[in-house]
């Protein structure tokens, strides 16, 4: 019922507002992250995420992005990890299957890149975070990179004995690479 | 009298080499014992901590073995003992063997982990080079090889201490003591 009255908010702003929605290419498009296990990078990546975008350059404040993550889409290169990674004491799939960062004001910084002021909802916890974006537009396409520190500490993610910082670093580093079209062009 | 304190002239192994060989000793068998329990605990912070720890004495131990490797080429060792010839061959093959292994026990540990997607940070400070792709096939074929050639290393020590107890106390031709430490 309220995911309803959300989606229906949702569309009634995609279609008083005056930004066109952009489509994303997943095949150019990736969400990786990096843990640190006792000094050790350790990638992971999501398989499944969706993204609306819509994002004027020419009016960013306008602009509106929701990013959602399916959290069972985890992987990392070794399959026991990619396991651990889903149990109740680290990301907890089964209770919480998405991930969802929405944004809630864009700012230009000048040079193709943005901040995107939001909150990331994950494992039933939001917290307001600052993204930034770095947007390199060719035509009506366009690559947008960046990365940001989520603290895995902040949404209880490794709870327990898992705590503790000298074996999982609490920074977890996210990398994103979003391949768009249908930019305005000028 | 024993036939050794008979023979105190008898050469030995240069400082160094004595020394190399009781301090690798010790690694090498106190990272055999850890990577023999560890291998299939289940995934914990207990894990996670020995498997950094063996692999950080893994690479130590590959470290001192190319020191321990360029010393042994540069200083030729005492001459044999009389023996049997084919105790005599056997005893070289096992020393080749040993030195093979002491690069191909780590090397294939080191590949096997970062295949895994684990790379190796030696003390949790120092990155070190990958040099396989991380990838599954690569993995599994690399955590076998190490796994073998741990396992042989293992037997070798075994045969090898086997056989210097045996000329200790069987043959009493003081072959001990051309190894044995804190002694002129």
């Amino acid at each position: 019922m309220i995911r309803t009255l959300f989606m229906l908010l949702a569309g009634l702003a995609m279609a008083t507002g005056a930004t066109q929605a952009q489509t994303v290419d997943s095949a150019g498009s990736e969400l990786t992250f990096v843990t640190r296990q006792m000094g050790v990078p350790v990638e992971g990546r999501f398989a499944r995420w969706s993204a609306q975008i819509a994002l004027d350059p020419r009016k960013p404040e306008a602009g509106q992005v929701v990013l959602r993550i399916q959290m069972d889409s985890v992987a990392f290169a070794a399959p026991e990890v990619t396991a651990e990674a889903q149990r109740a004491v680290w990301l907890d799939t089964a209770r919480f299957p998405q991930a969802v960062f929405q944004s809630k004001g864009i700012r230009a910084a000048g040079g193709g890149r943005y901040e995107l002021a939001g909150s990331l909802t994950l494992k039933g916890r939001s917290h307001d975070m600052v993204v930034p974006v770095t947007l390199t537009q060719s035509g009506a396409k366009g690559i947008a990179t960046g990365n940001f520190t989520v603290r895995r500490s902040d949404y209880r993610i490794g709870e327990g004995e898992w705590t503790d910082a000298s074996l999982v670093a609490h920074e977890v580093q996210v990398r994103f690479r979003i391949a768009l079209s249908g930019l305005p062009t000028s | 009298m024993t036939p050794s304190a008979s023979t105190p002239a008898a050469p030995r192994y240069d400082g160094v080499a004595i020394a190399a060989h009781w301090l690798l000793a010790l690694a090498i068998v106190l990272n055999l014992s850890l990577g023999f329990y560890m291998h299939d605990l289940e995934l914990s912070p207990l894990r996670l901590r020995l498997f950094n720890w063996h692999k950080w004495a893994g690479i130590t131990i590959l470290a001192l073995s190319a020191l321990r490797l360029a010393w042994r080429l540069t200083h030729a060792p005492p001459a044999d003992l009389p023996m049997p010839a084919w105790q005599r061959i056997a005893a070289r093959a096992v020393h080749r063997a040993f030195y093979v292994l002491f690069f191909a026990v780590p090397l294939a540990g080191w590949g096997y982990s970062t295949a895994a997607g684990f790379p190796v940070v030696w003390f949790g400070v120092l990155p070190l080079p990958d040099w396989v792709p991380v990838d599954r096939a690569w993995a599994e074929a690399l955590k076998a090889t190490h796994r073998v050639a741990a396992s042989t290393l293992a037997l070798l020590v075994l045969l090898h201490v086997a056989a210097a107890l045996k000329h200790h106390v069987i043959d009493r031709d003081g072959l001990l003591r051309r190894m044995r430490p804190f002694q002129r």
